[in-house]
């Protein structure tokens, strides 16, 4: 966990105590609906379809047990009894009310939590890996440097009125988990020939209705420089970036007009005179952020794994199953790290109630240094449990309904709030997660599907990051009904890439019949039980998939030409 | 940008009376006194504005890059930069680099939809005087400047940062 130091904390109080004030004035008629917009959505508050809805920022998505119990409280006392996992690692509660908003945020302050650029047009939340500081393919601790970040975009004078929202991810390791391909910024740290530590910086990517892979700007930069490079990007794109229409407005959107090339030569252009001014990080920069992260003295590997656990696998097959899905390796010898699955059967994806939080938070102190991730699939993760005690958490994540062995499985979808809660959406998003659910209850042929993203919006903004599902599934309104368009292909990961539209958009009542179908055709292409969806959509391309979903019978010419 | 609106005027945080006159492209000089001009009609008439005896201070379009400025503008004692929508970001742009690249020392201006809760970040980039939007109470945004007392990032107006205080409190204790 980072620990705020009194300036940290002073600078959060002093954010609470502003944005009372605001709201105050709001509500006194002193500021404007359009003014007051700009100003809540700065700190996350959203007028939505039934009420406000309230994002708390969970920077690179680490969170301490009391910080859980806190997202508890806040959902029992405020709320509606539950919170929301976010693809973007945050937590947001749905049922809020205006005038109660100052008095979380102080209650959120409290335990070093804030709402701070959560939405708008600014630099928002920085993401990291889930499993960062625990995973084996890692270079290094990105956290660090996340929250370096953090703190450079906090209140950032010059960039709080961006042409459009800004988004940087980190990832440090072999396997890209946060997705940062397909962020405004991604990060990655790296060594180049001669050991030094620095980045390779990715611009220009993006969901939404205009879905782009980011573009490689700089091969390698070096550790010192990441601050000055990344206000050299913001200058440009607050600059140059399109503000004369909200669909173009994103720095992708700038990259592509201007060329990769071109644009790289303004970063660096600006960067040239900005990279030996204060910028420029000093070694204790990082030493001071660094020192302030907890140290977890793990145990020797004989006593942190004393052979119960290998005992309880070959005694108890539902604790199997658990393991084989919801376990990943973590570098220390005798550790794993132990995902609490959101994605039960009846359960919106992601949602967690008052109770969950509280029992996740014991769970937390009892057996994981404190600590719980939010991972952007919308899982938790217990990132540092012991062997020994891996079959006591699962047997209590069990009783909470936290235990269903799907991580990476095809009910581990990922999906946004949806007509059922978002002002913007076209299409509900959680019934058919439910449908796709009822669909493929059998945990056996889920396994035998093996590793599946489903991915869904409820709308183009793609919030539930449909272009990179490996299915996508996006929500259309066609003259007042929900209609589904679905891709193929799509990858987060290393290997990047959008997914590519099958064909004609699905009725609601379709859609989870449609998967049904998409993964027929797959389990009788794949070449063997290793070759995954994916991998399998890539050899045989989409006409298989494509004759199944239609039937040959794609006379649908007017969806199409009107698409 | 027209007239001066009647909405007061804040300069180095206070309030102050409005010295200097928004003129069109198209409007007569004044016989005497302080006046803005748009760069437009700053580069047409340089000469005769020049000889005029009235102080000049000059409109930036905010889409100008104004590192490519510094030398024919220097020595005006004002320039206006646009805040056209107050979700209009680029003004903060061009102040900071004026300041910090440039070394601008006059009256950086904002005009537009300048209002209380954009007033702190605008000084922070390097912006010292303010035309308030109409229906801004003038005493409530000298508040604005107090709202935080803390910065993490460096910017134009030299503020010490949370890490530069970091670093001071690290030599200290050692």
């Amino acid at each position: 966990m980072y620990r705020y130091d009194e300036l940290d904390q002073r600078l959060v109080g002093e954010r609470v105590a502003q944005f009372r004030d605001q709201t105050r004035r709001f509500l006194a008629g002193q500021l404007s609906e359009d003014e007051f917009r700009s100003l809540r959505l700065r700190n996350g508050l959203y007028l939505q379809r039934f009420a406000p809805m309230l994002r708390v920022a969970v920077p690179y998505g680490l969170l301490s047990a009391p910080q859980l119990r806190m997202l508890g409280h806040i959902a029992r006392t405020y709320d509606k009894g539950y919170g929301h996992v976010t693809t973007r690692q945050n937590i947001q509660f749905n049922w809020p009310k205006l005038e109660q908003v100052p008095d979380i945020l102080a209650d959120l302050a409290t335990v070093q939590m804030h709402a701070i650029q959560t939405s708008g047009n600014c630099i928002r939340n920085i993401t990291a890996d889930h499993l960062a500081g625990v995973a084996a393919d890692e270079l290094l601790d990105p956290r660090p440097y996340c929250e370096l970040t953090r703190q450079w975009a906090t209140f950032h004078p010059e960039f709080n009125w961006l042409p459009r929202k800004f988004k940087i991810a980190f990832s440090s390791s072999t396997l890209d988990r946060s997705a940062t391909k397909v962020h405004d910024i991604g990060v990655h740290l790296v060594r180049n020939a001669a050991g030094e530590l620095g980045y390779t910086i990715y611009v220009g990517g993006g969901l939404g209705r205009m879905p782009m892979i980011a573009h490689q700007v700089r091969a390698f930069l070096p550790e010192l420089d990441l601050i000055s490079y990344l206000e050299a990007i913001l200058r440009v794109y607050n600059r140059h970036g399109r503000r004369d229409n909200i669909h173009r407005a994103r720095v992708k959107v700038l990259v592509k007009s201007l060329g990769a090339a071109k644009f790289t030569e303004q970063v660096e252009a600006e960067w040239a005179q900005l990279k030996d001014s204060d910028l420029r990080l000093q070694p204790q920069d990082i030493e001071n952020i660094r020192a302030r992260f907890d140290r977890h003295s793990y145990l020797e590997a004989a006593a942190a794994d004393d052979g119960s656990y290998v005992a309880h696998l070959a005694a108890d097959a539902r604790f199997a199953a658990w393991a084989k899905r919801n376990l990943r390796v973590h570098r220390q010898p005798g550790y794993a790290a132990v995902f609490v699955s959101l994605k039960a059967s009846g359960i919106a994806p992601g949602d967690v109630t008052h109770q969950q939080f509280d029992a996740v938070a014991d769970l937390a102190e009892r057996y994981s240094f404190g600590e719980v991730r939010a991972t952007h699939d919308q899982n938790l993760v217990l990132a540092e449990v012991a062997k020994k005690d891996i079959y006591a958490v699962w047997r209590r994540l069990s009783e909470l309904n936290l235990a269903t062995p799907n991580i990476g499985l095809l009910t581990d979808l990922i999906c946004c709030p949806g007509l059922d809660f978002c002002s913007l959406a076209n299409a509900g998003s959680i019934g058919v997660a439910q449908d796709i659910f009822d669909r493929f209850e059998d945990l056996d042929y889920q396994h035998d599907i093996g590793e599946l993203k489903i991915k869904m919006s409820g709308c183009m903004n793609g919030c539930g990051h449909h272009s990179v599902g490996h299915i996508g599934i996006l929500g259309v309104d066609k003259h007042g009904e929900e209609w589904y368009q679905v891709t193929l292909g799509g990858s987060a990961e290393n290997d990047a890439t959008l997914g590519d539209r099958t064909g004609p958009s699905i009725a609601r009542a379709d859609i989870a019949g449609a998967v049904e179908k998409l993964i027929e055709v797959y389990l009788e292409q794949r070449e063997d039980a290793d070759e995954s969806f994916l991998a399998t959509y890539r050899r045989v391309g989409m006409a298989p998939f494509k004759q199944r979903l239609y039937g040959g019978a794609e006379a649908l010419a007017e969806d199409e030409a009107a698409a | 940008m027209s007239a001066p609106d009647a909405g007061g005027v804040i300069l180095d945080r206070r309030i102050v009376a409005n010295e200097w006159l928004n003129l069109a492209d198209d409007a007569t000089l004044p016989a005497a006194g302080k006046v803005i001009v748009s760069l437009k009609r700053f580069r047409a008439e340089r000469a005769g504005l020049d000889a005029s005896g009235l102080a000049v201070g000059v409109r930036i379009p905010n889409t100008e890059d104004v590192s490519a400025l510094t030398l024919e503008l220097s020595s005006q004692p004002l320039l206006a930069v646009e805040i056209p929508k107050f979700a209009d970001g680029r003004a903060y742009s061009q102040a900071r680099v004026l300041r910090e690249r440039c070394a601008y020392r006059g009256e950086i201006r904002a005009q537009g939809e300048v209002l209380r809760d954009q007033l702190l970040h605008m000084s922070r980039c390097g912006i010292n005087a303010f035309e308030l939007r109409a229906d801004q109470d003038a005493q409530d945004c000298l508040r604005a400047f107090s709202d935080h007392s803390l910065v993490y990032q460096q910017a134009a107006d030299g503020a010490e940062t949370v890490w530069q205080m970091r670093r001071r409190q690290a030599a200290a204790a050692r």
